[in-house]
């Protein structure tokens, strides 16, 4: 079972007053602290424990910057053979077409039977990167998945629908698919193992080197402006010392008939 | 331009609210810049689903096909693929759902037609489409536009647009049939599998508080459900902490959870992701406990409380049980 996983180094934003940069095309990152998106987390732990349960290789991919390799140790460090990180200068100069036909022709010349991706990106939330890659190399494809299983060359999936209701389907080998969050409980990775893996293959591919056209790469989608959200009138905010809110809070309660 | 695609979603025989919000901002456009509505809706044995929406189109192209009674997105990709060759539509919405989501990507690269995702709001300017989108879990807008195409994929939020029906209109039924097995289905479909029901029921709860990824922990998760038992109410909690396993997927309020109407929801470390906003419009009076002022669950709450949680939650409890003491 070959695997290659697709990841994507995002920005943490919780509990962060995210400005809009000068341009408006996107936001002022140099404040903030980056991690694995959340959905490869998951990808990448699913990954490697088929690759425990069948044997093979998992290998990480990325389209990123030398500081994006950060995301790849760690892939590394949970138990990826190898990692490729793709040079291909300012990465938000594509949209999500160029990204997926740069990972679409990277993954086409390796041998595997699985492609996975994160179902999102936690910063551009586009959520359609995956299933564009599929499109690409002309494999089958399942989105939203929970559960994996893998039997005679098939894999047995569970794709989580809206309401929580699962769907399970069967499609033959070589597939992508899109990973969702609680599919597994992602391994902790210590300091310690991240240094460990760096005797690991990470292997930089530039862009140049795939033979894509910048025709193909040319965006079609625009960026016009990114801002702040418009104000509303949001929630009334209770004030004052803890006692003064406590009382306030019981005093609504009340008011909507539930402390009765 | 002259026709709006709008792509019929439906499961188990029911049309998907989706679908009507789709055709409500899609009759919206038609008006203002006198386009035609067109659905398609592909399924088996589905002509009440037409029927709920003859008046909301202009036309309703229908295959009935057994083999099209489950969702299949290489299905579905190459039937609209071929109704956009021939008709030429300049927008084609579909949902923002697992389903969509999947067929929107595909078919965008299929057709080579651009895609934007998740759109909020669709505007047109002097002719310009110009989308709105949220980024970062709703801390940040966008409006994309795009580059000269004959035609532009969108997916759409749900529970954005209306529900109801917009203008006067009395579709034409067109139906069609297509040469299925031509079709590579690459994708067999077994089954749907309910979530498994727990010993108490969130949906059915007068009040409920809310635990999320805030609460850091698993055991931190017993401070909340101490002023959730003071108040006599149900824990529920946000889709990360069922994701971590503290808590039982029965108990998660959101799109991929259950949709509660409580009189009071109170939210605690929940930033407000619009998947987990989804869940709770039918809630009466929303209270929000969060330290970051900036988090989106202000905007959709009546009340909130901003500060630390740890140092909220047990001053909250002790006042609950003093009160009721009386
Ligand atoms: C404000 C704004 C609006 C945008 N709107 C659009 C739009 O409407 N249409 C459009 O086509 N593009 C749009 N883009 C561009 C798009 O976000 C980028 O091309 C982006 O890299 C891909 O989308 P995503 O990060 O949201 O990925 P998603 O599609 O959400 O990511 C899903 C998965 O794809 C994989 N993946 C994503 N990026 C990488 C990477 N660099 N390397 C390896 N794997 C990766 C990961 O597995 C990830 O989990 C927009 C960008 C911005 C800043
Ligand atoms: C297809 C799909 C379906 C989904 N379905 C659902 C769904 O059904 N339900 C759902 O909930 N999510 C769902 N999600 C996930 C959703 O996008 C968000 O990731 C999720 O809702 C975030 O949960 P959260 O608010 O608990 O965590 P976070 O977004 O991490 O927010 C934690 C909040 O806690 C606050 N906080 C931290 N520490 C403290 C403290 N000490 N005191 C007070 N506040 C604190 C932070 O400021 C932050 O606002 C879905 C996602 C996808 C892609």
């Amino acid at each position: 079972m070959d695997i290659v996983v697709c990841v994507k180094r995002v920005p943490l934003t919780e509990e962060v007053d995210l400005a809009v940069d000068e341009h408006k095309k996107g936001i002022k990152k140099d404040q903030l602290a980056f991690v694995l998106n959340d959905w490869d987390n998951y990808a990448i732990e699913e990954a490697i424990l088929l690759k425990e349960k069948h044997g093979g290789t998992v290998t990480a991919i990325t389209v990123g910057s030398e500081e994006d390799e950060e995301v790849l140790r760690r892939c590394l460090a949970m138990g990826a053979d190898r990692a490729i990180r793709i040079e291909a200068g300012d990465v938000s100069r594509f949209d999500s077409f160029g990204i997926s036909k740069i990972l679409s022709r990277v993954v086409k010349d390796f041998p595997f039977d699985l492609v996975f991706t994160g179902v999102l990106a936690d910063d551009d939330y586009c959520g359609m990167v995956g299933m564009m890659v599929a499109e690409e190399l002309g494999i089958n494809h399942a989105n939203m998945v929970i559960a994996i299983e893998i039997e005679n060359g098939k894999a047995r999936t569970t794709s989580e629908l809206e309401g929580g209701l699962g769907e399970v389907s069967s499609i033959a080998l070589p597939a992508l698919l899109a990973i969702q969050t609680g599919i597994n409980e992602p391994r902790y990775v210590s300091i310690l193992g991240i240094r460990k893996a760096a005797k690991k293959e990470l292997k930089v591919m530039d862009l140049s080197e795939l033979g894509i056209s910048d025709e193909e790469l040319s965006p079609r989608t625009i960026i016009e402006e990114v801002y702040l959200p418009p104000e509303t009138e949001g929630a009334q905010i209770l004030t004052g010392d803890p006692d003064k809110i406590a009382s306030d809070f019981v005093e609504i309660l009340t008011k909507k008939g539930v402390m009765g | 331009m002259s026709e709006v695609f709008v792509i019929v979603e439906h499961r188990l025989g029911e049309i998907r609210d989706i679908t009507l919000e789709m055709l409500w901002k899609a009759g919206e456009l038609a008006q203002e810049h006198s386009y035609n509505v067109t659905a398609i809706l592909l399924g088996h044995e589905v002509s009440s689903i037409a029927e709920t929406i003859s008046d909301r189109a202009d036309k309703i192209i229908i295959s009935d096909d057994e083999q099209l009674k489950n969702f299949n997105a290489d299905i579905y990709k190459e039937i609209i693929a071929g109704l956009i060759e021939e008709s030429k539509p300049g927008l084609i919405l579909i949902g923002n759902t697992a389903w969509g989501m999947e067929l929107a990507p595909c078919l965008a690269v299929r057709t080579g037609f651009p895609l934007a995702t998740d759109c909020i709001d669709i505007t047109f300017k002097d002719g310009k489409l110009t989308v709105q989108r949220q980024m970062f879990s709703g801390k940040i807008f966008s409006n994309v536009s795009f580059s000269s195409s004959a035609g532009c994929l969108l997916t759409i939020r749900s529970g954005v647009f209306p529900k109801d029906r917009i203008g006067d209109r009395q579709a034409q039924i067109v139906q069609r049939e297509f040469s299925l097995k031509e079709i590579p289905q690459k994708k067999d479909f077994i089954e749907f599998v309910e979530t498994a029901a727990g010993d108490v029921d969130i949906a059915q709860a007068e009040l409920l508080v809310s635990v999320g990824r805030g609460i850091g922990e698993e055991e931190n998760i017993s401070l909340v459900r101490e002023l959730a038992e003071a108040l006599n109410g149900l824990l529920s909690c946000s889709r990360p902490i069922v994701d971590k396993n503290w808590l039982p997927k029965y108990l998660q309020v959101g799109s991929s959870g259950k949709s509660v109407n409580p009189k009071v929801y109170v939210a605690v470390g929940i930033s407000g992701a619009f998947q987990h906003l989804q869940g709770i419009t039918g809630a009466g009076t929303v209270i929000a406990i969060n330290k970051d002022p900036k988090a989106p669950i202000f905007r959709a709450a009546d009340y909130g409380i901003v500060g630390d949680l740890f140092k909220i939650i047990p001053v909250l409890k002790e006042k609950v049980l003093e009160t009721r003491k009386g």
